[in-house]
C-alpha cells in the first residue's frame, strides 16, 4: 500500500481523496446529465453513473481492492443475486403478451 | 503486519489468533452486508416492476420531488464517507484525538441528512414537530387517505400510479434512513474507544466494520438518488 | 481423523479434570447467558420441540375436522386459522432452524476441530431473537391467529382478512433474523475456524450440506423480510404497493413471497440431507460414494434453488414463457438430490451395513424423499400442474419431502447424536418401535392425500364431498399413529436422562472427529490442539463392526 507523504508507515490518504472527487464530480454530471431528455439512454447513463460511483465506494472507501479474493466474490455473489431477483421477475412482466402477439399469428 | 498470539487484550478465547479474529469479524460484516443488499434488493425490485409499468406516470410524479435537495443530501453522504474513511486513517497512525474528530463530523453529516430529509418529508405532509400542521396543508403526498396528486395539465393523469411511487418513495427513503440512525449510533458507540485510544495500527477492527456498514448505507443512497429524483429531471 | 503427534492427547472415553459442557456450570445464569454453541443448541431443541408440538396440536385438530365432509368440528374462518397457524410454525418455526440450529449449532464446530463458532455471542443472540419472534406470533395465536395461510397472499392479507396478520408477520420477520444470524456464524466459521489439515475436501458432508443452507439463508432470507414489511405497511399505513385498485400487483407480492419461500424449502431439506450422509456412512462402514459429486451437488441444489421460484406462480397469469422456463429449471433443480439418493444407495452396495435406529430413519428418508422428490418432477410440469395446483397432491408432496424427508433425517440425527450430546444411551427397542410408527403412521397419512389431489379434493378447504371420505379418514387413522411415533421419544429421549446408560466417546465405533471427544464433549470441545491428517469417513476396507450396544 503506498506510504501517506507527512506520516510514513502509514496507509496512503490519496486514494480517500481522489475517490471523494471522484463521487463529488459524478454527482454533479448526473444531475446535469438528467435535464436533458435522451430518452432510454436516461435511464442508463443514470444506472451506469450510479454503478461506478457504487463501485468506487465498494473498491476505495471499503477497501475491497485490497481485499482477499474471498471478500471479493462475497460483494459479487450479493449484487448478482440481487440481478436474479430483478431481472427473473422482470422477465415475467416482459414477455405477459407476447403469447397474445403469436397465437393471432401476428 | 504482525499478530499478537495469546495475550493481546483484545483476542477473544475461541480465536488462535488476532489475525484470524480480524478475517473473521471483517468477512461476517461482509456477509451481513450481502443480506441488507437483499433486504433492500425487495424494494428495489418492486421499484422496477412498477417503474416499467408506469413509465410515464413515475417520472411526472417524481418532479415532486426536490432534486437540489436530493443532491445536497448525496453530496453530504459522500462527505460523510470520507470522514469515516479518514477516521481508520487516523486510528491507524495512532491518533486518537483525530479518530473522534472525524467521527463525530461523520455523525454530523449523517444527522445533516436526516434533518434534511426531514425537511423533505414535511414539504410532503408527513406530520412533523411543530410545523405538521401547516405543512399538511400544502402538499399532499404522502399515500392514504388524504392523498391528492396535483396532475399536471394536459397530460394523462392516474393518481393511483403516482400513489405507488410515493409509497415507494417513503418506504425506500424511510428504510435508508432508518438504516442512517442506526448507523449513527453505532458511530456513537466508537466514540469511547477511540478517546481512549484503543484502536490502533494493530487493531482497528471495529472501526472497520461499522465504517463497512456506513459505507454501503452510503451506496444505497447513490442508486436511490438518480432513480427517484432524476428520472423526471427533463 | 485422528490428532497426531501430540503426547497429550488422550485415550478415546477417559475421564478428564474439566468437566463436559453440561456440567460447567449450573443455574438459569449459566445457561441464558451462555456462549457455548453446544448450550444454545440445546435451548433450541428445547424450543422447537414446544414448536413442533404446537404446530402437531393443529395438525391433529385439521385431521380430526377432515374425518367428516361437513364442517362439523370447528367453523370456517377457524378452520382457516388452523391451518394458517399450523403452517407458519412449522415452517418458521420448527422446520427452517431444526437441523441447523440444534444439530448444526452443536456439531459443526466440532466437526471441524473448532472451539466455537466463529460469533458465540451472536449464536446466543439468533436463540433470544427466535423465542421474541415466537412470542409475537404466540401473541398473535392467542388473540385468534391470522387465516391468511402461511403464505399470506395479497390482497387477502393485506386488506380483506381480520386476522392478527402484523403481529404473524413481525414474528416471522423477527425469526428470519435468527436464521440470518445462524447462516452467517456457519459461514465465517467453515471459512475460517477449520483445523489445520482439515481441508475443504476432508469435511464431512453435513458440513458442505449447512454451509450451502448457509448461503441460502444469506440471500433470501432478507427478502422475505422485506416482504413482510411491506405487507404490514400496507396494512397499516394503507400504502398500494399490493393493491389493484391503487395500482400495485399482487403477483408481485407472490415473486417476492417465493424468491425467499422455495429456497427456504432447501434450507428445511439440505441439512437433513447432510445428516443422511454422516448416518448412510456411518451404518455401512464406508466411504460416501461420490464424496466430492455430493458435495456439489449440495452447493448445486442451493444455487438452482433460487432460480425456480416461478413454478409457484404457474396459476396466476404468469407469463406462459417464464412459466416453461421455470419449469424446465425445476426439473434441473431434482437433477443434484437424484445425484445424492445414487450415491447413499451406491455407498450401502458392499458396505458393512447394520440396522440401527438411526439407519432405520435413513432408509426411510431415502425412500420417502425419493418420492417426494419424484412427485416434485411431476407438479413441476406445467400440464400436470393445471390440475394438481392447490389440491392434495401438493400438500402431499411437500409433507413427503418435509416430513418423510427432514423430520426422519432429524430424528436419526438426535438418534445418532444423542449419546455424544448427553453422555447416555436411550432403550433401543423403544426406538426401533418408534422408527416403525413413524413410517407408517407417515405413510399412511399422506400417501392417501396424493389420491386425494389426483382425484380433486382442494386444499385448504374445511367440507369436502362424501366421496373424498373413506381417504381422508386413512389419512386421520396415520396421523394418530404417526402422533404416537413422535410422543414416545419424547418419553424414551426424558428418561434416558435420569435411567440411561453412559454412553463412551464413540458407542457406534464410527469415524467422526466429533466422536474423537467425551461424550458430553468438554466446553472447549478438545482437550488437545486438532490436527486432521485423513480423510473424511477414512474407514478400513470391509471395517468389521466393532459397536458394543446392548
Amino acid at each position: 500500500m503506498a506510504e501517506d507523504e507527512t506520516h510514513p508507515h502509514a496507509p496512503s490518504r490519496k486514494p480517500y481523496f481522489l475517490t471523494f472527487g471522484f463521487l463529488i464530480v459524478m454527482t454533479f454530471v448526473t444531475v446535469v446529465v438528467a435535464k436533458f431528455n435522451l430518452g432510454p439512454l436516461n435511464d442508463i447513463v443514470a444506472l451506469g453513473i450510479a454503478v461506478l460511483k457504487g463501485t468506487a465506494v465498494v473498491l476505495f472507501f471499503m477497501h475491497v481492492r485490497h481485499s482477499s479474493n474471498l471478500t471479493k466474490l462475497t460483494v459479487v455473489s450479493g449484487f448478482l443475486w440481487l440481478g436474479f431477483m430483478i431481472f427473473i421477475t422482470l422477465s415475467d412482466y416482459w414477455t405477459r403478451g407476447w403469447l397474445d402477439t403469436f397465437a393471432s399469428g401476428r | 503486519m504482525h499478530s499478537v498470539t495469546g495475550g493481546h487484550a483484545r483476542l477473544q478465547h475461541h480465536f488462535d489468533d488476532l489475525d484470524q479474529q480480524r478475517e473473521a469479524s471483517t468477512f461476517g460484516m461482509w456477509v451481513f452486508l450481502c443480506t441488507e443488499i437483499l433486504f433492500f434488493g425487495g424494494l428495489f425490485t418492486a421499484y422496477v416492476i412498477y417503474r416499467q409499468r408506469f413509465h410515464g406516470v413515475f417520472a411526472q410524479a417524481s418532479h415532486e420531488l426536490n432534486v437540489t435537495l436530493g443532491a445536497t443530501n448525496t453530496a453530504v453522504l459522500i462527505c460523510s464517507s470520507l470522514t469515516m474513511a479518514l477516521s481508520i486513517w487516523a486510528a491507524q497512525i495512532g491518533k486518537r484525538k483525530l479518530t473522534v474528530l472525524f467521527l463525530l463530523i461523520t455523525m454530523a453529516l449523517g444527522l445533516t441528512f436526516l434533518g434534511i430529509k426531514t425537511v423533505e418529508y414535511s414539504e410532503k405532509g408527513v406530520p412533523f414537530g411543530i410545523d405538521a400542521l401547516t405543512h399538511l396543508t400544502k402538499h399532499h403526498l404522502v399515500p392514504g387517505p388524504s392523498f391528492h396528486y396535483p396532475c399536471p395539465p394536459g397530460e394523462p393523469c392516474h393518481p393511483e400510479q403516482a400513489e405507488v411511487f410515493f409509497s415507494l418513495y417513503f418506504c425506500m427513503t424511510g428504510l435508508h434512513a432508518l438504516h442512517m440512525v442506526v448507523g449513527v449510533g453505532l458511530l456513537s458507540y466508537l466514540l469511547v474507544p477511540s478517546w481512549r485510544g484503543r484502536f490502533t495500527a494493530e487493531w482497528h477492527n471495529p472501526l472497520e466494520c461499522i465504517g463497512l456498514y456506513w459505507h454501503f448505507v452510503d451506496i444505497v443512497w447513490i442508486f436511490l438518488f438518480p432513480l427517484l429524483y432524476l428520472i423526471g429531471a427533463h | 481423523m485422528n490428532s497426531t503427534n501430540t503426547p497429550t492427547a488422550p485415550p478415546s472415553g477417559v475421564a478428564l479434570d474439566r468437566p463436559s459442557y453440561l456440567h460447567d456450570g449450573y443455574g438459569w445464569k449459566s445457561w441464558l447467558l451462555t456462549k457455548d454453541h453446544k448450550r444454545i443448541a440445546i435451548l433450541y431443541l428445547i424450543s422447537i420441540t414446544a414448536f413442533f408440538a404446537l404446530g402437531g396440536i393443529f395438525a391433529m385438530l385439521i385431521r380430526l375436522e377432515l374425518l367428516t365432509p361437513e364442517g362439523d368440528l370447528v367453523q370456517a374462518a377457524t378452520y382457516n386459522r388452523l391451518f394458517t397457524m399450523h403452517g407458519v410454525i412449522m415452517v418458521f418455526f420448527f422446520l427452517v432452524p431444526s437441523i441447523p440450529a440444534t444439530l448444526g449449532n452443536f456439531f459443526v464446530p466440532l466437526m471441524i476441530g473448532a472451539k466455537d463458532l466463529a460469533f458465540p455471542r451472536i449464536n446466543l443472540l439468533s436463540w433470544y431473537i427466535y423465542v421474541l419472534g415466537g412470542c409475537f406470533t404466540l401473541w398473535a395465536l392467542i388473540h385468534g391467529g391470522v387465516d391468511t395461510g402461511w403464505t399470506f397472499y395479497t390482497p387477502f392479507s393485506t386488506h380483506y382478512s381480520n386476522g392478527y396478520v402484523v403481529s404473524t408477520a413481525i414474528g416471522v420477520f423477527i425469526a428470519g433474523f435468527s436464521s440470518i444470524l445462524t447462516g452467517l456464524n456457519f459461514i465465517v466459521t467453515i471459512h475460517r475456524m477449520r483445523a489445520p489439515g482439515m481441508t475443504w475436501f476432508r469435511l464431512p458432508l453435513f458440513i458442505w450440506s449447512h454451509y450451502a443452507t448457509s448461503l441460502i439463508m444469506i440471500l433470501g432470507t432478507p427478502v422475505i423480510a422485506v416482504t413482510l414489511m411491506m405487507v404490514a405497511v400496507e396494512r397499516t399505513l394503507n400504502l398500494g404497493l399490493f393493491d389493484p385498485r391503487l395500482g400495485g400487483d399482487p403477483i408481485l407480492f407472490q415473486h417476492l413471497f417465493w424468491f425467499y419461500s422455495h429456497p427456504a424449502v432447501y434450507i428445511m431439506v439440505l441439512p437433513g440431507m447432510g445428516v443422511i450422509s454422516e448416518l448412510i456412512a456411518a451404518f455401512s462402514r464406508k466411504r460416501v460414494f461420490g464424496y466430492s459429486v455430493v458435495a456439489f451437488s449440495s452447493m448445486g441444489i442451493a444455487v438452482l434453488g433460487f432460480l425456480v421460484w416461478g413454478h409457484h406462480l404457474f396459476l396466476t397469469g404468469e407469463s406462459v414463457y417464464a412459466a416453461t422456463v421455470f419449469s424446465l429449471l425445476s426439473m434441473l433443480v431434482a437433477v443434484p438430490s437424484a445425484i445424492k439418493v445414487f450415491n447413499w444407495t451406491a455407498t450401502l452396495y458392499e458396505g458393512s451395513v447394520s440396522y440401527e435406529t438411526p439407519m432405520l430413519y435413513a432408509l426411510g428418508f431415502i425412500g420417502l424423499f425419493t418420492i417426494g422428490g419424484l412427485t416434485g418432477v411431476m407438479i413441476a410440469t406445467l400440464g400436470i400442474d393445471l390440475h394438481l395446483h392447490d389440491t392434495y397432491f401438493i400438500i402431499a408432496h411437500f409433507h413427503y419431502v418435509m416430513v418423510g424427508g427432514t423430520i426422519m433425517a432429524f430424528m436419526g440425527g438426535l438418534h445418532y447424536w444423542w449419546p455424544k450430546m448427553t453422555g447416555k444411551l436411550y432403550p433401543v427397542f423403544a426406538s426401533r418401535l418408534s422408527a416403525l410408527l413413524i413410517f407408517v403412521g407417515f405413510n399412511l397419512t399422506f400417501f392417501p392425500q396424493f389420491i386425494l389431489g389426483y382425484l380433486g379434493m382442494p386444499r385448504r378447504y374445511w367440507e369436502y364431498p362424501p366421496e373424498f371420505q373413506v381417504w381422508n379418514v386413512l389419512s386421520t387413522a396415520g396421523a394418530s399413529v404417526l402422533g404416537v411415533g413422535y410422543v414416545l421419544p419424547l418419553c424414551y429421549f426424558l428418561y434416558s436422562l435420569f435411567y440411561g446408560k453412559q454412553a463412551g466417546a464413540n458407542p457406534w465405533g464410527v469415524k467422526g472427529l466429533e466422536w474423537e471427544t467425551t461424550s458430553p464433549p468438554p466446553t472447549y470441545n478438545f482437550d488437545y490442539p486438532v490436527v486432521v491428517t485423513e480423510e473424511a469417513y477414512d474407514y478400513a476396507p470391509a471395517a468389521r463392526r466393532e459397536a458394543h450396544i446392548a
